[in-house]
């Protein structure tokens, strides 16, 4: 009955095969072996990925919860902890652009709610192909619109993120959400199926044929028929989901339940065997209790169907009546489909029959893992080379060039679609480095940040992995606020393809090398290989997610300019070099090059300085300075502000003055300060051995520099805000 | 002065209009459940933003079948004091307290940004805190907040001065651009006849506190409260 093409369909390889027989002690039927495959998917197991996902970080002095479960928690204080992830929902948003994006947001939603946390915050990193192509225009369009709906409805700000342009992402765009929820510490609840007779109960939507091996989609590259996968992306709802985050976080807090999972990818497989498995007790289901969508549904599609919203709870015996009551006030139900086991097996019942018998053990934990061969990748020699072009003639328009390029103009198009104030604790629009949440009632806040740049990654993985970690952390200190955990989504191509392999241990050790140098945990996160489509494979693309506190949100600046007449002050150095540039990239076409060297030690020095003087208030504003270097940082600074202050700086570095204003170096940051505080500003950096120099100060309608007294750039604050303001909305709106 | 907040399954800014109403103005609030059929002796009603029924019917359409809904009918028409922001307005039209219709917005996408509004009518309960053409700067987040309704209703309305709230620019002009949903007449507030009804797009409940950007929503909750 099971022949090697039934294996290929579920993706498993005859080794694999093997060992769940050994397993099981017998030839799995057909719906065990949907289970399998589903479990051991890459995208539920991890197998490639997990030996070097070992090398990252993971404890710290405030972690209540590291990896393993569906979000990790981190202390805040005050008897409060954040719990916050990030998932990816690539592949579906290919093929369905609305549908994947918002279901994404659905999931990521549940992974938060189901620990007993209101998620008060969304992210999201969206990788898009190039706008001139008008199927990326679609999808973009698709995509934003999908997060705009489900995080708009069920009411959550989503208060930031990034958007990225490259030619790797047209036919595999990456849609990484990321959420945070706040929870009282006492009141957190977990992934558990204890107490041997406890009622397992089913609430949410109905179960329906969507989303059959949504998991092990997103764990296969994408061919041509591609487009026929459509009916395995899953339709979201937000209402239901608001309903049921509503009805959850009631029975929670009223302490009625034991444990609680969301079915989100593998649905009610995943669930009813990943419960058990972490409490060493089995779970006992009748399928014919499930609530069903439709008719003639087998056990294999209602165990493998991913229909969105819906959770699987353990309940007190004693407290099920009361559950229900308040499902029922939510318009939901609340059914009883079976039983917290003493035997350590997932047996499943449909019509009288057991169909499913298997230990939850060997779906759980024990798929093969892998330690996949790697292999340094021939194409590094040639693209790391990099022959400068000799310089180019108008700086001042390359800067205008530079400012409107997708990646770095200005994403209102994008986040206006997106409720980003319901809940009323957005401190910092987006836009600024890093979103800023007060915590209502207290006088901290949260900071939070998405980042990751591809091309360095690509151009020098490790490198590439500890920038993007110590970039997002540059973007919370820009706001004042100390990282206190990690969350990242890994995205890559095939993992098979021992390039690749080669392309995630290195930026896995880049990354634990920069969260060691931040004493930053790693608290979980998400692996999405095989971003491959048609044997392209897309460039590795982590995705950091970091959240910080900000002592005292009174104390919180901007990027913009405040204030005529401040000092700007650039912390840090700048230096020779445009390799894996922007600027590189929007004027000469070029994607090459090294990209900058980053002295961790350094950066985390430079981040105190900005951190501490922020929280003196020695400074009326402070931004990051990164794609598009130093030009870019002082454009924006003189334009995020509604008072769009200009400015006028003196260099003195000798070197290309197009590497001066477009170098990408690290550990800089740009800053304004009153005169008054001028000199204590000046003080700490001396103190912490930061280089801190007086480039010029603010004023005036133009932004102006000079290079060893002769001007390199002019131009009106006014001319660089259109040419930013109006990029994406022009690119956008051809037909 | 005592505030009751509905809440309907999907309201969203249920709680944050609670917040500004207790915390900020330090006023009696209390939360009404769209099933019962009680109003608690409040003085003012709040139907607040959201998507109250998920509205992927016309917004608010769901929502006036409420149990709720006919102690809210009643009480309005006793004169009692009912403010509808977002959502709430939409379902404040579909109960028919307030005239007219909303549309998508002219652009066809959700918009979520500060805009600028003119006071137009400062004698109102909700108002009279402000001064005629007084500009507030206060957000909007909404997909159907195109105000629509027939050249008549318009009219009846402008003589009757039932207009409180229009988009308009920095400078206080109503023009195109500013108008950025594209409803009839720049309309972002209406008031009944009576005086006693108001429905408004724009969110006041995120304009309270400074640290978010902007306090000018407060004076509509301070009007109401004003003795």
């Amino acid at each position: 009955m099971i022949d090697r093409k039934l294996l290929a369909d579920h993706n498993l390889t005859l080794e694999e095969y093997e060992r769940i027989v050994s397993l099981v002690g017998r030839e799995p039927n057909i719906t065990e072996l949907g289970i399998f495959s589903l479990m051991w998917s890459e995208h539920c197991s991890y197998k490639s990925s997990k030996a070097f996902l070992k090398k990252l970080p993971t404890k710290g002095k405030y972690v209540i919860q590291g990896p393993g479960e569906n979000a990790g928690i981190i202390d805040i204080g005050g008897g409060l902890a954040v719990v916050f992830k990030i998932e990816s929902h690539n592949h579906p948003s290919f093929i369905e652009p609305f549908q994947g994006a918002a279901t994404g947001i659905g999931g990521i939603l549940r992974d938060i709610f189901t620990m007993g946390a209101r998620p008060i915050a969304l992210l999201d990193s969206l990788r898009f192909g190039p706008l001139d192509n008008p199927r990326n225009r679609a999808i973009m369009d698709g995509v934003v619109a999908g997060i705009s709906s489900y995080g708009n409805s069920i009411g959550v700000p989503t208060v930031g993120g990034e958007v990225y342009f490259d030619d790797c992402y047209s036919k595999n765009p990456l849609v990484n959400v990321f959420c945070l929820g706040l929870v009282e510490k006492d009141k957190i609840f977990y992934a558990k199926a204890e107490g041997v007779g406890n009622p397992v109960l089913y609430v949410g939507s109905k179960t329906g044929r969507d989303g059959i091996h949504g998991a092990t989609m997103a764990s296969a590259e994408f061919g041509k028929e591609t487009e026929q996968k459509r009916p395995n992306v899953q339709v979201g709802d937000p209402f239901k989901e608001k309903l049921l985050l509503e009805a959850c976080l009631e029975v929670m807090d009223k302490g009625l339940i034991v444990g609680i999972q969301d079915m989100g990818a593998a649905g009610l497989t995943c669930s009813t065997a990943e419960m058990p498995a972490k409490s060493g007790t089995g779970i006992s289901i009748n399928l014919d209790l499930v609530p069903q969508r439709e008719e003639g549904m087998t056990p294999y599609e209602i165990m493998l169907s991913e229909s969105q919203e819906r959770m699987l709870l353990v309940a007190k015996k004693e407290n099920v009546t009361e559950v229900q009551k308040i499902f029922a006030k939510w318009d939901l139900d609340a059914v009883d489909i079976g039983e917290v086991t003493a035997g350590r097996n997932l047996r499943v019942s449909f019509r009288g029959e057991t169909v499913v018998d298997v230990p939850v053990d060997a779906v759980v934990n024990l798929c093969p893992v892998y330690r996949r061969p790697s292999r340094k990748p021939a194409y590094l020699r040639t693209f790391q080379q990099l022959d400068l072009p000799p310089l180019a003639g108008d700086l001042g328009a390359a800067l205008l060039k530079v400012i409107a390029s997708p990646t770095l103009a200005d994403k209102e198009w994008v986040f206006r679609q997106y409720d980003h104030m319901v809940q009323t604790n957005t401190a910092l629009l987006p836009g600024a480095d890093a979103a800023v949440l007060r915590v209502k009632g207290q006088k901290r806040a949260l900071a939070m940040t998405l980042d990751g740049n591809a091309l360095y990654c690509y151009l020098d993985p490790r490198i590439g992995g500890a920038i993007a970690v110590a970039e997002a952390c540059r973007n919370l200190a820009c706001v004042g606020a100390r990282p206190i955990g990690v969350t990242n989504c890994l995205n890559f191509g095939n993992p098979e393809k021992p390039e690749i392999m080669w392309q995630f241990k290195k930026i896995i050790e880049g990354m634990a090398e920069a969260c060691r140098t931040f004493e930053i945990p790693v608290t979980g996160g998400n692996v999405s290989f095989y971003n491959d489509t048609e044997g392209l494979s897309i460039r590795p693309t982590p995705v950091l997610g970091i959240v910080g506190l900000i002592d005292d949100v009174d104390r919180l600046v901007g990027p913009g300019f405040k204030k005529e007449d401040d000092a700007v002050v650039l912390l840090g150095e700048n230096s020779e070099g445009l390799g894996a540039s922007e600027y590189l990239r929007a004027i000469y076409g070029l994607e090459r090059g090294r990209p900058p060297g980053i002295d961790l030690e350094r950066e985390k020095s430079v981040q105190e300085v900005c951190i501490q003087a922020i929280a003196r208030g020695l400074v009326r504003s402070a931004h990051d300075l990164s794609e598009g270097g130093l030009a870019v940082c002082a454009a924006e600074a003189c334009i995020l502000d509604r008072t769009e202050i200009g400015c006028a700086l003196d260099l003195e570095d000798k070197i290309r003055p197009d590497a001066l204003l477009f170098g990408e170096a690290q550990s800089r940051i740009l800053l304004s300060a009153s005169e008054t505080s001028l000199p204590k500003l000046l003080e700490l950096a001396a103190e912490k051995g930061v280089p801190a120099k007086v480039i010029g100060w603010t004023g005036g309608k133009e932004l102006v520099i000079r290079q060893d007294g002769q001007e390199i750039v002019r131009l009106p604050v006014q001319r660089l805000f259109e040419a930013w303001k109006n990029a994406l909305p022009g690119t956008l709106s051809i037909r | 002065m005592k505030f009751g907040v509905v809440i309907f399954p999907g309201s969203n800014c249920d709680y944050d209009t609670f917040f500004v109403l207790k915390n900020v103005l330090r006023q009696e609030a209390v939360f009404l459940w769209h099933k019962d059929h009680d109003l608690q002796g409040v003085d003012c009603v709040v139907l607040p933003g959201g998507f109250s029924y998920g509205d992927y019917l016309r917004s608010g359409a769901i929502a006036r079948f409420s149990p709720l809904m006919q102690e809210v009918r009643e009480f309005a028409d006793r004169g009692g004091l009912v403010l509808g922001i977002c959502n709430g307005f939409q379902v404040l039209l579909e109960l028919g307290l307030l005239p007219g219709a909303m549309l998508r917005n002219k652009n066809l996408k959700f918009l979520c940004q500060y805009v600028h509004l003119r006071v137009d009518n400062p004698e109102t309960r909700f108002t009279r805190r402000t001064r005629r053409g007084q500009i507030l700067r206060i957000p909007i987040a909404h997909f159907d907040g195109h105000y629509f309704s027939p050249p008549e209703t318009l009219r009846d309305l402008e003589e009757h001065g039932q207009v409180v709230f229009r988009y308009v620019d920095e400078k206080g002009e109503p023009t195109e651009a500013a108008n950025v949903n594209g409803s009839a007449a720049s309309i972002a507030g209406l008031i009944n006849r009576r005086g006693n009804v108001l429905g408004m797009m724009p969110h006041p409940e995120r304009a309270s506190e400074v640290l978010l950007g902007s306090k000018d929503g407060r004076l509509i909750f301070e009007s109401l409260v004003q003795p």
